[in-house]
């Protein structure tokens, strides 16, 4: 009846097998529900015929896929003891989880499955007919009801998909329940006479009305409850998210600064970092580090904490101005911005320094200044000179402006204009 | 605002009374520590909540109010409400005593905090590494009526000016907004200084003005920030956590 896309030799071997991690490793990821210590019969959803049924038997016991059907077959003569059969495994068991690579299946095995369905049915109703002596009056009726309840059965089954989404969703679920109320109305209509039939439809009405009134609360509560319940399970799941993310940062940082208490230069790193990280993930979340280094601003930010872990140096960063993307020119000036803080850690004898970056839409203009020891430009010797021309020659070659200030005692400001074209 | 009406009894260099209020009572100790080697400076009290901090204000009655951002219950722009009532910079009314001078310093240095405590009425705002010196400076120019900027403050302030005036900003134009009351060249000038790491004294030496001048332009900006501009603060403020 259902299909399985591996084929018939690998479906013993693609049985589904159980998690090898335990529930303790990875909580959130590992729901409880799918942890057994047994093989669990799932439906196939992948690549089914009706409903994967038979795919799912087949994988659990470990048979091919056609002796599965054909025993299906063979039973829904009894009488039609195969259809009830698989409706009820069809209702009662779960669907897997889609596995990757398996795929739907192929036209020729699906026209092959439909075939199948339909030998079935016609035998079940044949067998049934002999067996019980129950006319075609009665038969097709049922039939047309049992067709519309599979048809939306179909469409609320697998994929999780509770509202139908396109036109064949549509027509699917509309098809189905026109079979089931026209099916049950010839039913009842072949039941009841006309005369009857408005004081019945009142009775109906008036049934429905007071089973509606005093489910009501029932269903408000169940719904209420629910609700309570998944409000509570999402607080779980982020407080054990908040908590996951805690124990492997700031707990892990704070394990290392104990252990490295005697170095203090090596313990202002670690919290420095940890301080960075935890307040990107606090304060920072969506806006400017989440996007990386895509943006002028997420990559200030990545380079001012590379240069603060490597340098040991601390770094007040301001970033203004229209965030963009960082072509050449932004490159160029972040480099240059680089190689100055680098500068400072190395030779101005401070720990801080401030960098402002703004991007007033023309102009790209970065600052880097510190209140170290400072220097005097026209006598600086060969090592300062050489990075001094690194930033400027980084800058000067893409069109833009290096300006130093230092004055000996009282710290250093470089300040670089780059024209922004384009924009 | 900038009416002076702060500049009391700490003036003539007596002494500027301050009072804490952070909800962790250690780093409440470790500012108290800090600033008890400060001779003009002395710490009159403390609250770990909002409530407690109303309560202690109005007994206390201090100069500067050192006020944290984050709190349970409200936090910072909550005390600034209370304690300033509904019309935080208004025309303060010269019945009632002289209410203290709020100096955010909070370890959060997220766009929305510090706009928001700015506008509820903060004369300024400090991170949490500041170093004691600094703060104590601090404390006496917010006391003496003047505003205090961190640099990220200045940036924040920038940008929201930035992004209130339309198309590309203008470099040294002044931006004519019915809307927006915005930034002068100069205020423009000394903010991207300030932003740039320089103190008063040294913005002051780099555009050849009084630092009472710098004092008054930073002053200017954060009426501006607390006041005329309020819309487009909030505007932006919220494109920005939408982002």
């Amino acid at each position: 009846m259902s299909e399985n896309a591996t084929g018939p030799a690998s479906a013993a071997a693609a049985r589904p097998v159980p998690p090898v991690a335990g529930p303790t490793m990875r909580p959130l990821a590992v729901p409880a529900a799918d942890f057994r210590w047994y093989p669990q019969l799932t439906r196939v959803s992948e690549g089914s015929v009706v409903a994967g049924v038979c795919a799912g038997l087949a994988e659990h016991l470990g048979v091919r896929v056609n002796y599965v059907r054909l025993a299906m077959v063979l039973l829904a003569t009894l009488s039609g003891a195969g259809v009830a059969l698989y409706s009820a495994l069809w209702a009662l068991t779960r669907t897997a989880p889609a596995r990757v690579g398996a795929g739907r299946v192929d036209e020729r095995e699906r026209r092959r499955g439909m075939a199948l369905v339909v030998v079935a049915v016609a035998g079940a109703v044949l067998s049934f007919m002999v067996t019980t002596a129950t006319g075609l009056s009665v038969i097709v009726p049922v039939l047309v009801v049992a067709l519309g309840a599979g048809l939306v059965w179909q469409q609320y089954d697998g994929g999780g998909r509770v509202a139908p989404r396109s036109v064949f969703d549509w027509a699917r679920v509309t098809a189905g329940a026109t079979l089931v109320v026209v099916g049950l109305a010839v039913v009842v209509l072949g039941q009841v006479e006309l005369a009857a039939l408005r004081s019945s439809l009142l009775a109906v009405v008036a049934t429905l009305v007071g089973v509606g009134l005093l489910s009501v609360p029932v269903g408000l509560r169940l719904w209420r409850s629910l609700e309570e319940e998944r409000a509570a399970r999402i607080r779980e799941a982020e407080r054990s998210h908040i908590a996951s993310h805690l124990h492997d940062s700031v707990l892990q940082t704070l394990a290392l600064i104990q252990k490295r208490s005697d170095d203090p230069g090596q313990v202002a790193r670690l919290a420095r970092r940890q301080e960075r990280e935890l307040r990107q993930w606090l304060f920072g979340a969506g806006s400017r580090m989440s996007s990386g280094a895509a943006t002028v601003a997420g990559a200030v930010e990545v380079m001012v904490g590379d240069v603060e872990d490597v340098y040991g140096l601390r770094v007040d960063q301001v970033v203004v101005g229209g965030d963009g993307p960082v072509g050449d020119a932004q490159e160029a000036v972040l480099g240059a911005v680089r190689e100055a803080l680098v500068n400072v850690a190395k030779h101005a004898g401070v720990d801080t320094a401030d960098v402002y970056v703004e991007n007033d839409g023309r102009t790209l203009s970065a600052f880097v200044r510190d209140r170290g020891s400072g220097f005097d430009p026209d006598t600086v010797d060969g090592d300062r000179h050489g990075l001094a021309q690194s930033i400027r020659h980084r800058v000067e070659s893409r069109g833009g402006a290096v300006r130093v200030r230092s004055t000996l005692g009282r710290g250093t400001e470089i300040g670089i204009e780059m024209p922004l074209e384009g924009e | 605002m900038t009416d002076g009406s702060q500049d009391g009894p700490e003036g003539d260099g007596g002494l500027c009374r301050v009072f804490l209020v952070d909800d962790h009572a250690v780093f409440r100790s470790g500012v108290r520590a800090e600033l008890a080697g400060q001779s003009t400076i002395e710490v009159v009290g403390e609250a770990g909540s909002v409530a407690e901090a109303v309560a202690g204000i109005g007994r206390a009655r201090p100069d500067v109010v050192l006020l944290d951002v984050h709190m349970p219950d409200g936090g910072g722009v909550a005390v600034l409400r209370s304690v300033l009532g509904s019309d935080p910079g208004g025309v303060v009314d010269p019945a009632r005593a002289p209410e203290p001078t709020f100096l955010a310093l909070s370890v959060s240095d997220a766009a929305e905090d510090v706009i928001a405590v700015i506008r509820a009425g903060a004369r300024g705002y400090v991170t949490k590494t500041i170093t004691g010196e600094d703060l104590a400076d601090a404390v006496r120019r917010v006391a003496d009526g003047d505003a205090v900027f961190s640099p990220r403050l200045a940036g924040f302030v920038l940008d929201a000016f930035a992004r209130a005036t339309p198309g590309p900003a203008d470099r040294g134009e002044p931006v004519h907004d019915p809307e927006v009351d915005s930034l002068t060249p100069r205020e423009k000038e000394v903010l991207r200084l300030l932003a740039r790491g320089y103190t008063y004294k040294e913005i002051a030496e780099e555009l050849f003005i009084s630092v009472k001048t710098v004092e008054t332009h930073a002053s200017n900006v954060l009426r501006k920030t607390q006041q005329s501009n309020r819309h487009a603060l909030t505007r932006w403020a919220q494109s920005r956590h939408l982002d």
